[in-house]
């Protein structure tokens, strides 16, 4: 396979994700989401860094596994107490910082 | 030497501060004392120095500290005493300690006591700087001083109220028949302060055009390298700096101010109109002598204008009646025989001229001021009368400098006046003596109209209850200094010339005795003429002109001041307000003031829109993000596809 059909593949799940964090409405949604386009990235990275050979892209890769893992466990632990606290994650019902 | 020099100097600015102290308290006696005490000082110092440089003939000069260090350009504060700057300095202070002296009895029922001789001595501060500095720069700082302390001091009297423009020709501030000299003393000092500010711009242009070209202000390196200039550029040079003088010294078109400055006390008068300030432009051109020596042109423009304004102003004083403006009217025209001599070349008879006109000018400026005090400060001379019974002292100290003015041997204005003449005739200006010689016989005639109506006749003051009173001795004791000044200052003439010429170039006229002696006699007689036609006269009819004279054009033109005010008023004033206000209505409204406003209105309708961005919905904020980004992405391929194409 070339490089091009990973960064299309890269792209296509970016825009899935992309258009999760756009129209979804809930929070645990959203992450879910974000982490589809931090993995569509993740593709991108690998594929550039075997077909270059270079590892540097496959370094940052696992950087940003380890950061949307710490990611995740912080916003869970938050999404939890936020559910605690109002019974609901619907981000409509999430605004208390209007300007 | 530099001991007296600093003393000199610097005296006068102790007394100004150490009255300043109480200026907004109430009168202090001690305060005029002191102040005129440190001016008398810095006469003595002055007159030391008048010695020391006459004996040793050694110019003291010192720099006090370097006060502008830029790249190329050094101006140090320095100051120099040579021959020049020394006169100048005893003339400024005799006459300002006599007139410090005079005014603690001629202020003394006024509130603002302190402030007066504050102001009056800070006045003869700059005077000093400006005669004593050795570079142009210091000149015009002491210009620029004198000016602002002739600003506060004509405005004294700031409460009082304007006058209001007639055409009533004994009622119009613009007449010299009115007993008002302007619309009001805060008038006067603007009027003074902006016409000098206008010329200033000249003196500047000049100053700038002698720093380019020379790299310098120090005096003795100027006018070392002026010779190496083109000569176009040295006309120019001569020019500005002359306009400059101009301003200071009153000559046509900015001679308006001269007249209305009468608003100010009368002891200002005395100091700033007669003896130190207005000279200082007579003063600038014989210190930049050697700029003037190398283009005669302007040399023969300035003699011409002195001629012209000498002539003009001693005409309007023939029928003024107002006492103070008639003195200020002959000062102008004496500022114009200055003039002539110094556009002449004779500089040195330029500064005779100034010395011995100080003496007699201030002390009759001095004593107009006793004759408005004694009569509740009336001005009109045509309401005074006989008071030559009351006022014995005073009336003869201002016959004296009355005859002295006039130019009768052996009085000090006969030396100085006539070498003027005799200048004019021997450089072969014939127009030019033409006219200083009629205007020798309107300068008597206007002096002795004066006296006559004051000092003799009817006492018209009695329909006034006025009740007058001769002025305290110590006043008159100041004033008989200055009048034996001015009986004696011109029998030195001999030493003056042998003093000044050390510095400032010899007189050139080759006549015969004989002729000399006629013009002396040509002179004197017309002084003569005039001051026994002034007399006879008002022997005869108590009058001058009659009703139906005063009716006639030339009567009305004098009177009017040759409709210089009003052209003033109604053509430069009156456009320049038109000017302003478009500029305000038009450009400032319509165009800046819309702009600026513009700009606000953007941001507080922008700010009002992008509001609904913050309503902090975490999904809508997320949109936006996205499309930031999708915009800056597009942007960015933009400018990238873009770019390409231009390479």
């Amino acid at each position: 396979m070339s490089l091009n059909a990973y960064l299309i593949l890269s792209a296509i799940l970016f825009f899935i994700g992309m258009i999760g964090v756009l129209r979804r409405k809930n929070l645990l949604m959203l992450f879910f989401s974000t982490e589809i386009m931090l993995n569509a990235v993740n593709v991108g990275l690998a594929a550039v860094s075997k077909f270059h050979e270079d590892l540097t892209g496959q370094m940052f890769a696992f950087f940003i596994i380890a950061i949307a893992a710490s990611e995740v466990a912080i916003g869970l632990g938050l999404l939890i107490l936020w559910y605690k606290k109002n019974g609901s994650i619907n981000l409509d019902n999430l605004q208390n910082m209007k300007g | 030497m530099e001991k007296y020099l600093y003393i000199a100097l610097f005296a006068p600015l102790v007394g100004s501060l150490l009255a300043a102290l109480f200026a907004t308290k109430e009168k202090f006696t001690f305060v005029g004392v002191i102040t005129s005490f440190l001016v008398a000082i810095s006469m003595f110092a002055s007159l030391k120095l008048l010695y020391f440089v006459y004996s040793t003939e050694v110019v003291v000069s010192t720099k006090l500290f370097s006060w502008i260090e830029i790249g190329n350009l050094s101006i140090p504060f320095g100051f120099v005493v040579d021959q020049v700057s020394v006169v100048m300095m005893v003339v400024v202070t005799i006459v300002s300690t006599m007139v410090h002296i005079h005014s603690i009895g001629y202020m003394e029922a006024d509130k603002s006591f302190n402030r007066f001789f504050s102001y009056l001595s800070a006045f003869v501060f700059s005077m000093m700087v400006l005669v004593m500095s050795d570079n142009f720069a210091g000149l015009f700082i002491g210009w620029e001083g004198v000016g602002l302390c002739s600003w506060l001091l004509i405005g004294f009297w700031y409460h009082k109220k304007d006058q209001e423009l007639t055409s009533e020709i004994k009622k119009s501030p613009f007449s010299t028949l009115s007993p008002f000299s302007s619309i009001s003393p805060s008038f006067a000092a603007n009027e003074a302060f902006i016409t000098n500010r206008v010329a200033d711009l000249a003196m500047l242009i000049g100053m700038f055009l002698i720093y380019w070209n020379l790299g310098s202000l120090q005096y003795d390196i100027v006018f070392a390298n002026i010779m190496t200039l083109d000569n176009s550029l040295i006309i120019a040079i001569a020019v500005f700096l002359f306009i400059g003088a101009m301003g200071k010294s009153a000559q046509f078109p900015f001679n308006q101010w001269l007249a209305n400055a009468m608003e100010g006390p009368t002891p200002v008068s005395a100091l700033i109109h007669a003896a130190t300030m207005v000279t200082a432009g007579v003063y600038l051109v014989i210190r930049a002598n050697e700029i003037f020596v190398a283009v005669p042109s302007v040399g023969n423009f300035i003699a011409s204008l002195g001629a012209f304004v000498a002539i003009g102003a001693a005409l309007m004083a023939l029928v003024a009646t107002n006492i103070k403006k008639i003195i200020a009217f002959s000062t102008l025209s004496q500022l114009g025989y200055m003039f002539v001599a110094a556009g002449l070349g004779a500089y040195w008879v330029a500064l005779f001229h100034l010395a011995t006109h100080a003496f007699f000018k201030s002390v009759l400026f001095l004593g107009a001021g006793n004759v408005m005090h004694a009569l509740n400060d009336e001005i009109n001379i045509k309401n005074m009368g006989g008071l030559y019974k009351h006022m014995k002292a005073t009336a003869i100290i201002m016959i004296i400098a009355s005859v002295a003015l006039a130019g009768i041997f052996p009085l000090s204005g006969f030396f100085s006046k006539d070498l003027i003449l005799e200048v004019a005739f021997g450089n072969g200006s014939f127009i030019i003596w033409a006219v200083l010689f009629v205007t020798a016989g309107l300068t008597a005639f206007y002096s002795f109209r004066l006296i006559m109506y004051v000092f003799f006749g009817k006492e018209n003051f009695k329909e006034f209850n006025y009740h007058p009173h001769e002025a305290k001795s110590f006043v008159i004791a100041a004033m008989s200094i200055l009048a034996i000044l001015a009986i004696v200052s011109g029998w030195f003439k001999p030493l003056f010339i042998e003093f000044t010429t050390k510095v400032l170039p010899e007189l050139n006229i080759h006549l015969e005795y004989s002729t000399i002696y006629l013009l002396i006699v040509l002179t004197s007689l017309i002084a003569l003429f005039g001051i026994f036609f002034a007399i006879i006269r008002f022997r005869k009819k108590e009058t001058y002109f009659s009703q139906a004279f005063e009716n006639r054009f030339c009567y009305k033109l004098l009177a009017n001041q040759f409709y210089i005010p009003h052209f003033i008023e109604s053509v430069i004033n009156k456009s320049y307000l038109l000017l302003s206000t478009i500029a305000f209505r038009i450009f400032d409204m319509k165009i800046i003031d819309f702009i600026v406003d513009t700009i606000g209105r953007v941001i507080y309708k922008s700010g009002d829109k992008a509001r609904v961005t913050q309503n902090g919905n975490l999904s809508s904020s997320l949109r936006l993000m996205v499309f930031g980004i999708v915009s800056l992405l597009v942007l960015g391929i933009v400018l990238a596809v873009a770019s390409q194409g231009v390479y």
